[in-house]
């Protein structure tokens, strides 16, 4: 279930680029990344490494009711996060915290779900279009055919307009390919063309449950069956994800409908902080994707086209920084009043909304106001 | 699932829909299913419902209706007939054969600005969609704190007295009523269903609406002037002194018929019609029990934690100095909807709601 020849990789572990026919085809976007953008790669991957580690020790030190770690995937979300348009939309499942970063979300709204203060409630359009988490496995799958679908209602798809053509991209992990909403949605973005990637992150375990269980053939086999083209990529590989990314998105964009890209990375740490993986994966199996580690690869890279060693000193500074300002924030995040529970429970005036929150409001009153 | 969907369909309405969707076409307000001028008119209820869902369609461009086999066939009930036609392929989705897949792709629809109306073709078939109705579509609008409207309806025809198979005579609104993020309605009249699809459409939250599938044929006046009333209103239909009677859909007309009945043997019944379940109005019904009484719930659903049952503690809470009985539930038995042989021991009928009146009299 892991690498074979089927599997893209354009920059191999030992932070060289590959030369083979495949990779060829690529090239020219490789070559054609300036700098700064690489840059921006590696900056990312850090940030969020260092993010998801201290969110991972707020939750060892009681402050998160949960953590849902990132550690190992970085590169599969931070060059497909850099491929999309401002336009397009992505729809996260619950674990693409760098995703939501370059988009724009202030990581620590991600912090205030796990520690019980809200179900997200950020606003997709303020926030690069990345929409809300979803926990139910899968469920958004749906929510992004029918964004595409109405994409394309829209008439926003192949126009040539590279400012206005959009495309909707939604992620999801190798366990909700077993779900019947996810090949639901396969089947309804073939049937209306829609301009979207499914983009799986095939980390090797849903939970505790290897991906053998959910599937017997590679999982980018799959939607060859749906009539939507698929690409297997090694998902450490930061080059891979930002190439095949794009090349699928502008195919969606320019109406040649859906694309769908397995990548290939492992979840370094637990499912979430609530599981303990030494009970049902091996100690050989992480020590080798920690030799695939997709950070150290890339730095690799960097230092061979001439990155400075200030330029890594300085981006683990910001890293520590960032993580040390999401901690500051999260201590000082505000708890939500009672009376909200009923504030956006329906868009419309609703009797029993408001019947339930006067009596919560003067039951409260009979202790003082102060309960 | 009674009906398949031919895959050849599925590709020429995808091909049309992008052709018609460039095109730049408005809403089709010469459509021939719209009804053209005023006055009252009498007519069934699933030509209302075609009417009102044509009205709605021709009103704002942004309202899609989509489910299975609502297209060329207009339907298997034949709600949307001849809607396809007028209003385009990109407007009245033929969809894939998968009600999950039908309500997630409306919310995602409705996350961008469209306002899906789905048909389930059953009352039974709800169900594939009910993860996504009550995980999802249910809750955005909290998750989102405000920021996300759901205006998403489901129409679901609903409940017996049609001799169908498994899965085709039910009545599963209790399921949805119990559902935080939800409104659910069901009209009783033609006029009821012309105007309240049209209000259900325009509101901002989900609604779910349940057709009396029973009562699709029937003809009755409606007033195309005027709704008379709000979306979740409840009336009192007929006025009477000894008990009060309340009932949803197809059952109005049952109390309507027990009442007359009654009346003959000097029993004065007060019939209201609920229309919506969720919001329950509760007041009309209140000030009626304050006045005979006394109350039966009737309903073609089973009565366990029912729609009904809720009605009962309600009243019972708000009106028990009035009360000179128990609260009495008429309902479906506590059993899978039987074959439809027997659906006539199994659905509540004259006999059954007069037995209901007579135990609420002996006190």
């Amino acid at each position: 279930m892991s690498h074979t020849a089927e599997t893209l990789q354009l920059l191999a572990p030992d932070g060289r680029l590959v030369d083979s026919e495949r990779a060829e085809r690529y090239r020219p976007v490789v070559d054609g990344l300036d700098e700064s953008l690489l840059q921006s790669f590696h900056r990312t991957m850090t940030v969020i490494r260092a993010f998801d580690i201290e969110a991972g020790n707020l939750q060892r030190q009681g402050q998160l009711a949960l953590w849902i770690p990132s550690l190992g995937q970085e590169a599969a979300q931070v060059g497909s996060g850099y491929a999309a348009r401002p336009q397009d939309h992505i729809f996260p499942a619950y674990r693409e915290h760098a995703v939501g970063h370059i988009r724009g979300l202030d990581v620590v709204q991600i912090i205030a779900m796990l520690r019980g203060l809200s179900h997200g409630g950020w606003v997709p359009e303020e926030v690069g279009n990345f929409h809300l988490y979803t926990l139910v496995i899968g469920s958004q799958t749906l929510h992004a055919t029918g964004y595409a679908m109405g994409v394309q209602f829209d008439g926003l798809v192949g126009t040539g307009d590279e400012t206005r053509d959009t495309a909707v991209m939604v992620y999801f992990g190798d366990g909700a390919t077993s779900q019947g909403d996810v090949n639901e949605a396969f089947v309804f973005a073939q049937s209306y063309a829609t301009p979207q990637v499914f983009f799986l992150q095939n980390n090797h375990w849903a939970i505790s449950v290897p991906v053998s269980v959910q599937s017997r053939t590679p999982l980018f086999h799959r939607p060859a069956g749906f009539g939507i083209p698929s690409v297997q990529i090694d998902g450490n590989d930061v080059l891979a994800s930002y190439a095949v990314t794009l090349e699928s998105l502008d195919a969606a964009r320019s109406g040649e409908g859906p694309r769908f890209i397995e990548a290939l990375t492992y979840r370094m740490g637990a499912h979430t902080t609530s599981d303990d993986p030494t009970k049902y994966r091996a100690d050989d199996e992480v020590e080798s994707w920690r030799r695939r580690d997709p950070i150290a690869r890339f730095e690799t890279y960097l230092r061979g086209r001439g990155a400075s060693d200030q330029f890594f000193a300085e981006v683990a500074a910001e890293a520590a920084d960032f993580a040390a300002d999401a901690r500051r924030r999260t201590l000082a995040l505000e708890p939500p009043t009672a009376e909200s529970m009923f504030a956006h429970v329906y868009s419309e005036q609703h009797p029993v909304m408001d019947t339930q929150r006067e009596w919560l409001r003067s039951y409260e009153a009979a202790f003082g106001g102060d309960a | 699932m009674t009906d398949t969907l031919d895959a050849s369909a599925a590709v020429s309405t995808t091909t049309s829909a992008t052709a018609h969707a460039t095109s730049g076409d408005a809403a089709g307000a010469s459509a021939a299913s719209l009804i053209t001028g005023g006055g009252v008119r009498t007519m069934p209820m699933a030509k209302a419902l075609n009417a009102g869902l044509a009205a709605a369609l021709a009103a704002d461009e942004k309202v899609l209706l989509m489910g299975e086999d609502i297209g060329p066939l207009g339907g298997v009930f034949r709600v949307t007939e001849n809607l396809q036609r007028d209003f385009g392929a990109h407007r009245v989705i033929d969809t894939p054969l998968a009600e999950s897949g039908i309500i997630g792709t409306a919310i995602g629809l409705a996350m961008r600005g469209y306002r899906p109306v789905c048909e389930i073709q059953f009352d039974g078939f709800i169900f594939p969609g009910f993860d996504q109705i009550t995980t999802q579509l249910a809750k955005l609008t909290a998750r989102h704190e405000g920021s996300l409207r759901m205006p998403v309806v489901i129409r679901v025809p609903y409940g017996g007295h049609i001799g169908a198979v498994e899965h085709h005579q039910e009545s599963p609104e209790a399921y949805f009523a119990h559902t935080p993020g939800l409104r659910l309605v069901s009209p009783a009249t033609p006029h009821d269903a012309y105007w309240m699809i049209q209000e259900a459409i325009a509101s901002d939250d989900p609604v779910l609406f349940f057709e009396p599938k029973s009562r699709y044929w029937p003809k009755g006046p409606v007033d195309l002037d005027a709704s008379g009333l709000a979306l979740h209103a409840s009336r009192i239909v007929r006025r009477g002194t000894d008990v009060t009677v309340v009932g949803h859909g197809a059952m109005v007309s049952m109390l309507l018929d027990a009442a007359a009945l009654a009346e003959e043997e000097g029993t004065s019944i007060e019939v209201v019609d609920l229309r919506s379940l969720s919001p329950i109005d509760y007041e009309p019904l209140l000030e009626s029990v304050r006045r005979t009484g006394r109350l039966v719930v009737a309903q073609e659903a089973p009565g366990g934690v029912s729609v009904g049952s809720e009605i009962a503690a309600t009243v019972s809470e708000r009106a028990f100095f009035s009360l000179e009985a128990p609260v009495i539930r008429v309902s479906g038995f506590d059993t899978p909807f039987p074959p439809a042989k027997l659906e006539g021991a199994y659905l509540p009928d004259v006999d059954r709601i007069l037995d209901g009146v007579d135990r609420a009299l002996s006190y």
